[in-house]
């Protein structure tokens, strides 16, 4: 093995390197072992000062002490302390429970004016690094595969022989992709390494199409020879054009993403202004109320339940519904009933219930953002060959379609819904077959507002939870249900998507500001060629 | 039409509570207080950031009647709410200075809503203290800025990056909301970045609107952008309600702080309240104070402003710090002149010394501009800044940027020049524009 790395390390690595194979080699040997190293590594750690606790990082990397990696690790997640008197090193685990640095036995007492060891991003990067190296001989397949991709960003020279063996090692074929990809990495930036070596690397890195690897071979040293610097071009190419094609591809996921949140906030508008012809412009306010129906529900549950936290946005859905929905009826029956058939009062007097509203959550909750957590399934994103689609939007374009689905069935499906369709169709002759038109009336304004308050819960998870947070749906809102066509809940679904899709192709040409007013312009001139929207209702109910 | 009708409602409400608080206390004592308007929005969308120098306002006229008041008198506060709307601004300035007749106001956030009440201020000669960071090129007699200016902020934090311990920054991203502080700080960033020899395609301008929540593209563009190889560095001057979703994609799109830091200029402590920081940690803010500061100044200040609003958990930013500064220079030059007269006080205040929460003195300048340190604070998983990084002393703050053409050969001096953009090139006053 040694003959293998020897002739290209620089020397003065070399000692670093060999320390860190006998180390890694002889990992049984008794604690102390090196414990000069050791010693003088953790007393770089209590002068809080970023510059020694990097060299300490460095030398207890390359110390092989058997707690090197566990206090490099506490160091990483902030359970690291010193003791200021004392100079002495400690560290927690989980169950914040005290033990000596040096010796990993539990602390006898704990020091007064314990303070933890400061990180910034230098040094967060040298320890994922230090990690990286010494967490390629872990048992857990996870973790060497986070810390091949941790040697693959450091390209840290030391980790090579390291690196070298574990490839051998390696059983796990997934594991020893990325360990390849990170060997690679290492050899195409260090010098002295053979051409042919290096035009391996060069393929085993252009195996994968993503942006790193792209950057990597962009950023050769300059001592490459010319073959190899033109496989590396030549390689970039292909990636480039990979990534491309790619990025026109996520422009549609972004666009139907971007599209699902326009759906559901639409879509309750669909009900009240498309199904009954209210200018609701309080229509973003019960959004909004959603939304703080769901800090409620996460508030209740972290106090009460913790455990079912994951499960919070599950309650808070038919919550939201049922708040929402209430809050809707109440207006309903208290002010819009009033003002059928007068649009301008409608306008002036739900604009005035949209500003009650927003007050009056001011005054209850605060005017400052509230806090609303996101559950650890809908956390992270999805990585699928470049693209990266974060969960809580694909968990939001599935939740925006059941909505839309369900709200498509209680309309064609329900005895409400055949009340609603008579309703709006013809409000005297369905009066006259027996229907309560105003208790319709109202139960119509309650699903909307419902159906909003439930578009709550999922932009709570968005955007922030704020008094304002309706007003930046509602011009929105209305944009699509206009556009789609009034009256017409698959106008509405092809309307939002429509919508999302052409901003997200625009955005990158015209920026995000020019890109929302050619859309707003294209609109208005198809609004002005067809006045009735994408799919217009047919018949009598239109002129009624 | 409508924006009338809001007017009217907000007016009146607001009216029937000042009128509330003026009743009740000039009954009491209606010869013996001094008024000190306070203008900050308790309503519509910048309430979110207003409300909290409101109470603080409040804070230290309380804190400072329970010292016995300002020239044996008990300070009396007037609060209006304008309500986010611009020239709704102009109209309650001229309330609380030519109805009730206060000695100063406190108040303003964006710089729209400053720009609008500034004619008010001239034209009924009375003192404004501004306490939010801006974007410079101003210096008005009537007006004490006691937020940073530019090179108390945004250089400083650019200098930090392309430094070693901030990553040795290569290439750069300006995003910012589209508006005028941005797009000045943006300005002056873009020409400090050219002269420090960065090329003009390591530079990447991004501008949203106000409440942007879609930041899907934007983020994967500034991920593209940063893998090209040289260390990238977003510096946001993003504005308000847009930093939640930014930041919530930033995490879920898993841009971590190690790989490309985000330095903000209008995102502090208040602002993290609303956000799970633990994917943000070590994204990195530039201001002149910050909650975590040791220092004992700070500690009592958090301590009683806690006991204060009854909430242990309720946190301290910059702008409040600054409005802190503001509120003793005030109350120190009023002690000074023996008077609450404007012309006097104006004159009084420059040179006025009184003790920041940073353990420093602060210094009104010449230019109605601050001396203060400037800190870079790394965000931990609790919703603080950890400082990593600080000016070794204070800077004095500077009206008109060094970096651009046609600001930097202007000054601001009101004590011997009395002009606040005399042309050192020229030998005029006002000859800028």
């Amino acid at each position: 093995m040694p003959g293998f790395w020897t002739p290209m390390t620089l020397a003065p690595f070399r000692r670093l390197a060999l320390t860190l194979l006998i180390a890694l080699a002889c990992l049984s040997s008794p604690p102390g072992a090196r414990a000069d190293a050791v010693d003088d590594a953790l007393a770089l750690f209590t002068t809080d000062k970023f510059n020694d606790t990097a060299t300490g990082i460095q030398a207890l990397a390359t110390s092989g002490h058997d707690n090197a990696l566990t206090i490099l690790r506490a160091m990483t997640d902030g359970r690291l302390f010193y003791d200021p008197a004392g100079k002495t090193v400690f560290y927690r685990d989980a169950q914040s429970a005290l033990f000596d640095a040096k010796t990993g036995a539990a602390a006898a007492a704990e020091p007064a004016g314990l303070k933890a060891v400061r990180l910034n991003n230098r040094l967060r990067t040298a320890l994922e690094a230090a990690r990286g190296g010494l967490a390629l001989m872990d048992p857990d397949p996870d973790r060497r595969r986070t810390a091949a991709e941790a040697v693959f960003r450091s390209r840290d020279a030391n980790a090579l022989p390291t690196l070298t063996t574990a490839i051998g090692e390696e059983k796990d074929t997934r594991v020893r992709t990325e360990m390849e990809r990170a060997r690679a990495a290492i050899l195409l930036t260090s010098s002295g390494v053979a051409e042919e070596e290096r035009l391996a690397a060069v393929d085993t890195i252009s195996g994968r199409a993503t942006a790193e690897s792209a950057a990597l071979l962009r950023s050769l040293p300059a001592d490459t020879p010319q073959g190899v610097q033109e496989a590396a071009e030549a390689a970039v190419t292909i990636i480039e054009g990979k990534l491309a094609f790619l990025a026109a591809f996520q422009n549609v996921l972004y666009g139907v993403s971007l599209g699902s949140v326009l759906l559901l906030a639409a879509v309750g508008l669909a009900i009240t202004f498309g199904q009954m012809g209210v200018i609701n412009m309080a229509h973003g306010e019960m959004v909004m109320i959603g939304a703080y129906t769901t800090f409620m529900v996460q508030d209740i549950i972290r106090n009460a339940a913790p455990y079912l936290f994951d499960y919070s946005l599950f309650i808070a859905v038919p919550a939201a519904f049922i708040v929402a929905g209430a809050v809707g009826i109440a207006i309903e029956r208290s002010v819009i009933r009033f003002l059928y058939g007068r649009p301008l009062e409608t306008l002036l007097a739900t604009w005035g219930i949209s500003l009650i509203l927003q007050q009056a959550v001011r005054s209850i909750f605060g005017p400052t953002n509230r806090e609303v957590g996101t559950p650890s399934w809908m956390s992270g994103s999805l990585d699928f060959m470049g693209l990266s689609l974060t969960y809580n939007r694909i968990a939001i374009i599935v939740f925006a379609l059941m909505v839309f689905v369900a709200l498509l069935l209680v309309l064609k499906k329900t005895a409400l819904g055949l009340q609603v369709r008579a309703v709006t169709q013809n409000r005297r002759m369905a009066a006259a077959m027996g229907i309560r038109t105003d208790w319709i009336d109202a139960m119509t304004f309650g699903l909307g507002s419902g159906v909003a308050g439930m578009a709550g819960v999922a932009l709570s998870q968005i955007d922030n939870v704020s008094p304002n947070l309706g007003q930046g749906y509602i011009i929105d809102s209305f944009m699509v249900v206009v556009f789609g066509g009034v009256g017409n809940l698959w106008g509405t679904l092809v309307g939002a998507l429509t919508l999302g899709v052409a901003n997200k192709f625009l955005e990158p040409y015209a920026g995000a500001v020019l890109g929302k007013i050619l859309l707003l312009v294209a609109i208005i001139l198809f609004i002005q060629k067809r006045p009735r929207g994408l799919f217009a209702l047919k018949g009598r109910a239109v002129e009624a | 039409m409508l924006n009338i009708f809001g007017s009217i409602a907000k007016g009146a409400t607001a009216f029937a509570a000042a009128s509330l608080v003026a009743g009740g206390l000039s009954a009491a004592s209606a010869q013996d207080t001094i008024k000190v308007g306070v203008l900050h929005s308790l309503s519509g969308t910048m309430a979110i950031s207003e409300t909290t120098l409101k109470d603080t306002v409040l804070f230290l006229i309380d804190e400072q009647n329970k010292k016995g008041g300002v020239l044996g008198k008990k300070l009396e506060a007037v609060v209006v709410d304008p309500a986010s709307n611009w020239p709704l601004f102009a109209e309650k300035a001229r309330e609380l200075i030519a109805q009730e007749k206060v000695a100063v106001v406190f108040g303003c956030w964006t710089s729209v809503s400053r720009k609008s009440v500034l004619p008010v201020f001239k034209e009924l000669n009375s003192i404004l203290f501004y306490p939010v960071q801006y974007e410079g090129e101003e210096s008005e007699r009537n007006v004490f800025y006691t937020g940073a200016a530019p090179n108390q902020q945004a250089i400083p934090a650019v200098d930090y990056l392309m430094s070693e311990d901030g990553g040795s920054v290569k290439r750069w991203v300006l995003a910012g909301t589209d508006y005028v502080y941005p797009q000045t700080t943006n300005k002056i960033l873009q020409a400090y970045l050219k002269s420090k020899g960065v090329a003009d395609e390591d530079i990447m301008i991004n501008y949203t609107p106000f409440g942007h929540s879609d930041w899907q593209t934007i983020v994967s563009d500034i991920k593209k952008f940063g893998s090209a190889g040289k260390k990238t560095a977003v510096v946001s001057t993003i504005n308000g309600d847009a930093n939640v979703p930014f930041y919530k994609e930033l995490s879920n799109q898993g841009v971590k702080a190690t790989d490309i830091p985000v330095v903000a200029f209008s995102v502090g402590e208040e602002e993290l309240a609303g956000i799970d920081t633990k994917d943000l940690v070590g994204h990195l803010a530039a201001w002149n104070y910050f909650q975590s500061v040791d220092d004992p100044a700070n500690a009592e200040f958090i301590k009683s402003w806690q006991a204060f609003t009854k909430n242990d958990k309720r946190v301290t930013n910059d702008p409040m710090e600054a409005t802190v500064i503001g509120f003793n220079m005030w109350v120190k030059a009023v002690e000074k002149a023996g008077t609450v007269d404007v012309d006097k006080v104006i004159d009084t205040l420059p040179g006025t010394e009184v003790a920041n929460l940073t353990g420093g003195t602060s210094k009104m300048l010449p230019n109605h501009h601050l001396t203060k340190p400037v800190l870079i604070g790394e965000i931990k998983a609790d919703g603080q800044f950890d400082v990593v990084w600080e000016t070794e002393d204070l800077v004095p703050g500077d009206a008109w940027t060094d970096f651009l053409p046609g600001s930097k050969e202007l000054e601001a001096d009101w004590v011997d020049l009395k002009c606040g953009n005399y042309n050192t090139e020229t030998k005029k006053c006002g000859a800028a524009s």
